[in-house]
């Protein structure tokens, strides 16, 4: 039986919430009917109403009261339907999860996992689909988790909730009906801060996380017929980055591309892993790096404008093509799909 | 009451005040390099409410929060060596004045913007119940944080869940330089406002102290026996500057007439003027009392002039937690 990315979620917090007794889940929706897009089923009817409830819808506040339980005894997973809301509690993730142990001296942490989703298509348009990770990275005292495959959500979330230390751990809702054949279990330790090489190959290096992880792997199979063998790096983890092995990579293939496709431009990831590689002077590139990013500005509602607003399988081709020197032969039909993630999706969100 | 509480209550105001005032008159030789609000006219609510929680109570403050932070047994050598930006401060000199903290006696913090930490407290209390235990948590807020909307979830929260916290609201009126008539409606009462949103709410005087820690006493056994949030208002009156060490009155935000019908009835010094009335202390007696105060508030300067210097390297790896 396969297993998607809900489930693989569903089935870290249960299995965290039983190991350990004074794991604390909660957010708005967090018993709803639809059950959090499937990734608290259960768990209410099996942790009761103290460890698993719902709450007001007072993001700031909540996010202060994950803090508070997690400095007595009770680490935390928070969680909101959508990252725009949680804009509402910056100052307790910025001024306080963040800075805690560093402005008390080192005394006590805040082991607090905040699940952030990300919203696509189907008109969730400015404040439904903002992907802020560069926001959360810039922050010392935070750490940033984004996987996209099931087995990697499964183990980092895992991490996260282990970790003594806040984490920001961002799921695209486009990545939740993704399956896998199995979980394949890791040792939680050595997840966090650890990329990933999906594939190897000598053309070029192209560097994903999220959504764009998926995004390459549904073009590999043409590249590959086109004689195009890549090196495929999926981040998982935002902060810290692990940019190690991304030059690794690329003193073998020399070329870079970094798929940052559902971030705007400025100070995006894909734009510090830039400079970061820049700065490095060992690397030498044989050809400029492509970052390809939504643009600067923010997500329009209608699928008449968010068509040329989203990042497109034939603009990932094209860039690919300029950083090969080959021409690719594909099929890519005018996309009228391009704001679901698969044709059962009916939204409304 | 016993004799030793009216002690006690009396000590620790003037180990409040003699202290802020040391630090207000050193504060000149720029050695303390950081944002100061000092606690100077509002020692009496922090030591009745400090001495009437148990050590197992748990205390949160905001940016003014030197008192609370004695008054819950914190070290005051620590507090200096704060202040001084040494590694031997409670926060090891990260924090400074607004960052407080003291584990031992349940301190659990101190905040610098303003309703901060009003939900962490929450969450404290939250966790005290959910673990069964029987302490309750105390959140010290001011004026201002009526103003923001944390306050609002935070103490919603606290009534959904009926949690074991007491808001101790100390109004002195001005947020910086702003006074409250310019902020909040002038009908409203502070404590109205959190009992219709849910919480058993008070307005207490802080003119008497010994009469303010016995009640505060009586309200805190009940929250601790019948877990429900509750709210106590407590006008009070900043003495210097909204941070720093300064009289400023000359700005003329506030007038002279107004900081005298304050002073004139000063908790510290109608708590001394009581002792002496009620003949539970005589003269010679408080004055003993303060000298030995006084000297030891010195003894605790002349530490701090032989800290070494912290090293940035101390620091660096203070952030996450391994």
């Amino acid at each position: 039986m396969k297993i998607s990315y809900s489930q693989a979620i569903n089935q870290a917090l249960t299995e965290e919430m039983k190991k350990n007794k004074n794991l604390i889940c909660f957010g708005l929706g967090v018993n709803d009917s639809l059950k959090f897009f499937g990734t608290t089923m259960g768990l209410e009817e099996k942790f009761g109403k103290e460890r698993v409830f719902e709450t007001p819808t007072s993001e700031n506040a909540m996010t202060g009261i994950g803090i508070g339980m997690s400095l007595y005894k009770n680490p935390c997973v928070m969680m909101h339907q959508r990252l725009d809301f949680f804009l509402l509690a910056m100052d307790q993730l910025v001024n306080s999860a963040a800075k805690w142990r560093f402005m008390f001296g080192g005394q006590n942490s805040v082991p607090i996992t905040i699940r952030l989703i990300v919203g696509k298509g189907w008109g969730q348009g400015p404040t439904h689909s903002q992907s802020l990770q560069s926001w959360f990275a810039h922050i010392p005292g935070l750490k940033v988790v984004m996987p996209a495959l099931p087995s990697d959500a499964y183990n980092l979330l895992k991490a996260s909730i282990r970790d003594p230390n806040p984490v920001i751990f961002i799921e695209h809702r486009w990545l939740h009906g993704v399956q896998e054949k199995k979980i394949i279990k890791k040792n939680v330790r050595k997840q966090i801060g650890v990329s990933k090489i999906l594939s190897k190959g000598k053309d070029f290096t192209v560097v994903t996380y999220s959504l764009s992880t998926l995004e390459i792997l549904a073009l590999k199979k043409t590249l590959n017929q086109n004689n195009i063998v890549f090196e495929h790096i999926d981040l998982q983890t935002i902060k810290p980055l692990d940019l190690k092995l991304i030059k690794k990579s690329l003193k073998k293939t020399k070329k870079l591309l970094v798929l940052d496709t559902i971030s705007h431009p400025v100070c995006s990831i894909g734009s510090e892993i830039l400079s970061q590689i820049y700065l490095d002077k060992e690397i030498k590139l044989s050809k400029s790096p492509i970052l390809l990013t939504l643009p600067d500005i923010p997500s329009p509602t209608s699928s008449f404008y968010t068509k040329d607003f989203y990042v497109s399988k034939k603009d990932i081709v094209k860039k690919i093509e300029i950083l090969t020197n080959k021409k690719i032969s594909i099929k890519l039909r005018d996309n009228i799909i391009h704001d679901v993630p698969d044709l059962k999706f009916k939204g409304p969100f | 009451m016993e004799k030793k509480v009216y002690k006690k209550i009396y000590e620790l105001q003037k180990k409040i005040r003699f202290l802020e005032e040391k630090i207000a008159s050193n504060y000149k030789m720029y050695k303390m390099r950081c944002p100061t609000h000092l606690s100077v006219g509002q020692e009496a609510i922090a030591a009745a409410s400090g001495l009437a929680l148990n050590k197992k109570d748990i205390a949160i403050s905001y940016h003014r929060s030197h008192a609370h932070y004695l008054s819950k047994g914190g070290s005051s050598k620590k507090l200096l060596a704060e202040l001084h930006g040494f590694n031997e401060g409670c926060s090891k000199g990260v924090g400074g004045s607004m960052h407080l903290i003291d584990l031992n006696n349940n301190f659990y913090g101190s905040t610098a913007i303003v309703s901060n930490s009003i939900p962490v407290g929450v969450g404290l209390a939250y966790s005290i119940k959910i673990n069964k235990q029987k302490n309750i948590v105390c959140i010290y807020i001011g004026d201002a944080s009526l103003e923001e909307g944390v306050f609002y979830e935070s103490i919603n929260f606290c009534v959904v869940k009926k949690l074991p916290v007491i808001f101790i609201c100390e109004n002195n009126f001005y947020s910086v330089y702003t006074h409250l008539k310019n902020r909040q409606p002038k009908q409203r009462k502070i404590f109205k406002l959190a009992k219709a949103l849910g919480a058993v709410s008070y307005k207490f005087s802080q003119n008497n102290p010994f009469k303010l820690y016995s009640k505060l006493q009586k309200l805190f056994n009940k929250i601790r026996n019948n877990p429900t949030p509750h709210f106590v208002e407590i006008e009070t009156y900043r003495y210097l500057e909204h941070c720093g060490p300064n009289d400023d009155t000359k700005l003329g935000y506030r007038s002279l007439e107004e900081v005298k019908k304050w002073k004139n009835k000063d908790p510290v010094v109608f708590s001394r003027n009581y002792l002496i009335k009620k003949k539970l202390f005589n003269k010679k007696k408080l004055d003993s009392i303060d000298s030995k105060i006084v000297k030891n508030i010195d003894k605790e300067f002349n530490y701090i002039k032989k800290l070494k210097k912290p090293k940035f390297k101390d620091i660096e790896n203070l952030v996450y937690k391994k």
